[in-house]
């Protein structure tokens, strides 16, 4: 379980992410969880701690816990138990968060990895349901804090990693397979600029063989390029404190994007002491057997059995497989594509081609595309049967995402595209050329492939491209005789 | 009979019978709050909104309408409840002038069965206390002796339901809050099982203790305001799931094997040998005794039982409690609500001031206490240990209760002592709650009853503790021992 | 087992609670008499023994109720806000938080 070594340091990493679940209503109370309210529009008197309110668990969290569960292979706790974790800050209203603490809803679980073609499992220690806090907003209000509570009360997942990590690279490829998976399961939109899944990067180095060394804990990185370039900065402070003989406290740490140094936050009590105590408020959650075998009934199935799914199944190789279930999204467009057109290998081509191409550009997801599964069917079939040759296609492709057109007959037509299939009149064509180039034909029999591209060319040309490339090398070929 | 004198039962009949109207009754009692403002039992009076209710029920009823037992009953509300329309302070200068934009679902129940709250009461800061001196608001007088307390945390209720200015209000009772008040000041007073009253804007204490129940004149009267103060409530995740219960018709449906004269037969009363140490003062040991003798009479049979980890209640408690106020009251920061600090120099300054300006001494001292047990180090020794206690508390009553129904005993070791007497030592005031602490710890429905008359004239409470979910057992045998004895009907000299 | 001046110090910083000295030193007393009482408690063996966190555990098997996942408050910002020492469009206000 060694990574590369940096400057002779093997790095230790482990990681806490925050999955904001997708329930309409927050976790404790009724009020809605959207994002982008007007402030405090979506604090209800619970969410404000005003006096005498009291928490009422949400079951579409819990609900959501146990599909997470359920895909990592984890442990579902039959009864697990809320605690208090007390400390006072302004954006947290009953000055504690109600979170988990001994006894968590999901225990272990696991989760894998690939970095640069190797394999890698990842441990999972736990995930427990907690609320989220509300938001500081420190732009001017007089030289005060603006405290919106909006989001305090959402319910969060908190998702706990062993410290298996050994490089930034394995960190990122694990926060990313976990976002894929929360995302996969519809429990979380994933959308990290808006704050739906954070993580904490818990990181520390130490010599090869020796114990563990002091971790601090890089908080709130809110993309994976963010979480990379915290950890590599950290590692390298961390290490030249080592060099130069220094100890490292344990710190609670940010990072700063502009700067892209990480720096230990302003004395947040070093070593709280958040005196956990089970909530008195919440009896324990109760999860019956019969609960977590309906939520596995109701389970999609899971990226890697759909990937192998689609390697035994439509021949698939493991890299395209994986591909093609790189978002539920995408694999349904796979599929419903596949099953239009009945040409399993040419859809996954064209995902990964020109689709993934327009959609990075653009900034888009699947689900937004501009071009329907049926649509791409009937282009591939077009493809297939010869009426437009692969360049054509590409054509009438833009010609649909650009909205010029939707149906691929009629683009192809208007852009005459439709290749020259008619042999008869194909063969005219041929016998043409190979009369009117009869240096090519001879360099051609004396040896010379070159010659016979060029030939091929002649034919293109002088079809003014609409001949099907195939057909016409076949035909040259058989015209000429074996050479 | 004068009308402050009725009670709610007797009230109810004669506002059903339109022989008097709600109106009437509101008015004479706002009369008589204002007349004895120096008892303290009140802080805030609502009377313009009080005979406005009164006037549409009374308009309701003249229409036609069937109204409910309690509709026109003038009541009013320990001001740990939030109301709407009326500040709620929970005796703290933490919450002066606080408005709910909500009301406590007891308060909402009540109002929902006709009742006409005519203010907030006086209590307890927090409801931490047991003498009402802890108020922020000035301490209220006990009607019996205004030299003496009422008792508390619910002092205020106590003090006004004795003195005839309400037939009942309402109370909450954390470690005898409701029974230790009832018994200084001579009326009846029920806390019953936990969950059975929704903890829906109560302003928290100590979440696994805090209950609501009525303070009245008499077991008749607590039966029907608990039956509509009572009950599921969907907002409390600790509210217990049961169907309504109608506490009055438990309260008078006879044993099996009772008969006219002897209404208790076959009701097995369990007497603790650890309710009566040496220590307890001899007046309540006298008076107690003597209210037994009479439930013998009324064919009840007493039997010595013992719970022997009665003395270890009050560590355990006082462990507990501080312990879950600590975090309850960590709310109060100055941010969204409640007092904030006039002058402080970053946000630290503003928690630390707003809370230390906001707070009295004995609430400090329980948010010291909690935050010590369980702060790191000192969790196992101190919080865990208390509550593996705890079991072991509920467990004993279990074991009396294979042995008999009901137990009894006093409420509190003496008479109300005069007011400023325990300044000096909290402590003291802890010690004094020994047998009202037991119920608290272990959830379980408890009465106090009044008993008699010890020291100095001051009434004494005989407390009645039953299993999980028997509060009509005890009503029934409260009731019973009423109907046969007048204590509970006396009247403090001056409020007749 | 007595508690230090520093003790009472690190609890109060802990509860956010100003005491002035003479408060501290009155706090520290009866903290020390109250903890007096409490130390006949540790005495008692509890092995083995779960914890009675709720009485509802000893009521009935205590399982926390649930509520569906349902949208039932709306904005009542103005009304919720009533009470706010220092409100402006909206957020309440605190002095500046710095991390």
């Amino acid at each position: 379980m060694t990574g590369p070594l940096i400057r002779g340091y093997e790095v230790v990493i482990g990681l806490e992410t925050h999955a904001q679940l997708s329930t309409a209503s927050k976790i404790f109370s009724g009020a809605a969880t959207a994002f982008g309210a007007a402030p405090n529009s979506q604090a209800c008197a619970v969410d404000l701690a005003l006096p005498g309110t009291l928490p009422v668990l949400n079951r579409g969290a819990v609900e959501r816990a146990i599909r997470f569960a359920l895909a990592v292979g984890a442990r579902i706790a039959p009864h697990s138990i809320f605690a208090r974790k007390n400390y006072f800050y302004p954006d947290l209203p009953k000055g504690y968060q109600i979170s988990q603490y001994e006894i968590p809803v999901v225990q272990a679980g696991t989760v894998e990895i690939v970095v640069d073609g190797h394999k890698k499992t990842v441990h999972l220690t736990r995930a427990h349901l907690e609320e989220d806090a509300g938001k500081s907003l420190h732009e001017d209000y007089h030289g005060m804090t603006g405290i919106d509570l909006n989001r305090a009360g959402t319910p969060l997942l908190e998702i706990v990693s062993e410290p298996d990590m050994r490089s930034s690279a394995e960190a990122v490829a694990y926060a990313r397979e976990l976002h894929k998976t929360v995302v996969w399961l519809g429990i979380c939109d994933g959308n990290m600029q808006e704050g739906s899944f954070r993580c904490d990067a818990n990181v520390s180095v130490r010599r090869p063989g020796a114990p563990f060394g002091t971790r601090r804990e890089i908080k709130n990185l809110n993309s994976f390029k963010f979480l990379q370039q915290a950890i590599d900065f950290e590692v390298q402070w961390q290490i030249d404190r080592q060099e130069d003989g220094l100890a490292i406290e344990q710190a609670t740490v940010l990072f700063n994007p502009d700067t892209g140094e990480t720096r230990a936050m302003r004395s947040k009590e070093d070593a709280q002491d958040y005196r956990y105590f089970p909530d008195p408020d919440l009896p324990p959650l109760a999860i019956a057997p019969q609960w977590v075998e309906r939520v596995r009934g109701e389970m999609p199935e899971l990226p890697g059995a759909m990937a192998s799914r689609f390697e035994r199944d439509d021949g698939l190789s493991a890299y395209d497989a994986s591909m093609m279930t790189q978002s539920l999204d995408f694999a349904r467009y796979y599929e419903a594509a596949r099953d239009a057109c009945g040409q399993p290998k040419l859809v996954a081509n064209w995902l990964m081609g020109e689709f993934s191409k327009r959609l990075n550009t653009e900034g888009r997801d699947i689900a937004a595309a501009p071009v329907a599964p049926p649509t791409l069917a009937a282009l591939i079939a077009r493809v297939v049967d010869g009426t437009v040759s692969n360049n054509g296609a590409r054509q009438v492709f833009d010609a649909l995402w650009s909205g010029q057109g939707q149906h691929v007959d009629a683009l192809i037509a208007e852009k005459g595209l439709k290749q020259l299939s008619d042999t008869g009149a194909l063969e005219k064509i041929v016998d043409e050329v190979i009369a009117a180039n009869a240096r090519s034909v001879d360099e051609y029999r004396a040896g010379k492939d070159k010659a016979f591209n060029a030939l091929v060319g002649q034919v293109m040309k002088a079809s003014k491209g609409q001949a099907n490339p195939a057909q016409a090398s076949e035909l040259l070929k058989s015209k000429l005789g074996a050479a | 009979m004068p009308l402050h004198q009725a009670g709610v039962a007797a009230l109810g009949r004669a506002l059903a019978t339109r022989q008097v109207s709600s109106t009437e009754v509101v008015s004479h009692l706002l009369g008589r709050i204002e007349a004895q403002r120096a008892l303290g039992a009140f802080l805030q009076i609502d009377a313009a909104r009080a005979l406005n209710t009164a006037r549409s029920i009374d308009e309701r009823r003249a229409s036609g309408q069937a109204l409910g037992p309690l509709a026109g009953v003038p009541i009013a509300h320990k001001d740990i409840f939030v109301t709407q329309g009326v500040p709620s302070t929970a005796g703290s200068k933490m919450l002066a002038g606080y408005q709910s934009p909500f009301d406590a679902t007891v308060v909402a129940r009540l109002a929902h069965a006709g009742c006409v709250s005519l203010g907030k009461l006086n209590c307890d800061e927090f409801a931490m206390g047991s003498s009402n001196e802890n108020s922020a608001f000035g301490p209220v007088r006990n009607p019996w002796d205004t030299a003496r307390v009422p008792g508390g945390s619910s002092g205020g209720s106590a003090a006004a339901v004795a003195a005839r200015l309400l037939p009942a209000a309402t109370g909450t009772d954390t470690g005898g809050s409701i029974r230790q008040p009832a018994s200084f000041s001579g009326i009846t007073g029920i806390k019953p099982t936990y969950g059975v009253c929704s903890r829906w804007g109560m302003v928290a204490f100590a979440s696994s203790l805090d209950q609501a129940g009525p303070l009245a004149r008499s077991a008749e009267d607590c039966a029907l305001l608990l039956s509509a103060m009572s009950g599921f409530d969907e907002r409390d995740a600790t509210s217990a799931e049961r169907p309504p219960q109608d506490f009055h018709a438990q309260m008078l449906a006879a044993r099996a094997g009772a008969s006219p004269g002897t209404p208790l037969a076959g009701l097995h009363i369990g007497l603790p040998r650890e309710f009566f140490p040496a220590a307890l003062a001899a007046d309540v040991n006298g008076t107690v005794r003597a209210a037994l003798a009479e439930f013998e009479k009324l064919g009840a049979t007493l039997i010595d039982v013992s719970l022997p980890r009665t003395e270890l209640s009050i560590p355990v408690y006082y462990i507990i409690a501080p312990a879950e106020a600590s975090s309850n009251l960590a709310r109060f920061d100055g941010v969204r609500y409640g007092h904030r600090a006039a002058k402080y120099s970053d946000l630290l300054d503003m928690y630390m001031k707003s809370r230390a300006e906001g707070f009295g001494a004995e609430v400090k001292r329980r948010i010291m206490i909690g935050t010590y047990v369980l702060s790191h180090g000192y969790y196992d020794a101190y919080y865990l240990q208390a509550q593996k206690l705890r079991r072991m508390i509920a467990d004993d009553f279990q074991q009396c209760f294979g042995q008999c129904d009901l137990i009894a005993g006093p409420v509190a070791p003496t008479v109300a002592w005069k007011l400023g007497a325990q300044d000096d030592d909290p402590v003291k005031a802890y010690l004094a709650d020994i047998f009202t602490l037991p119920a608290s710890l272990a959830g379980l429905p408890g009465m106090s009853v009044p008993a008699g008359f010890g020291a100095g004239g001051m009434p004494v409470g005989l407390q009645l503790i039953g299993n999980y979910f028997t509060e009509g057992q005890l009503l029934h045998a409260a009731h019973a021992f009423q109907q046969a004895t007048d204590f509970h009907a006396r009247t403090p000299r001056g409020f007749e | 087992m007595a508690l230090t001046p520093a003790d009472v110090s690190r609890i109060a910083h802990l509860a956010r609670l100003e005491l002035d000295p003479a408060e501290s030193a009155a706090m520290l007393v009866q903290l020390n008499g109250f903890f007096r009482i409490v130390e006949q408690m540790s005495a008692v063996d509890t092995r083995g023994v779960e914890p009675l966190y709720t009485p509802l555990a000893a009521v009935q098997a205590a399982e926390l109720r649930l509520r569906e996942d349902r949208v039932t408050e709306s904005d009542e910002r103005s009304r919720n806000q009533a009470s706010a020492p220092s409100v402006d469009d909206g957020l309440f206000l605190v002095p500046r938080v710095i991390e």
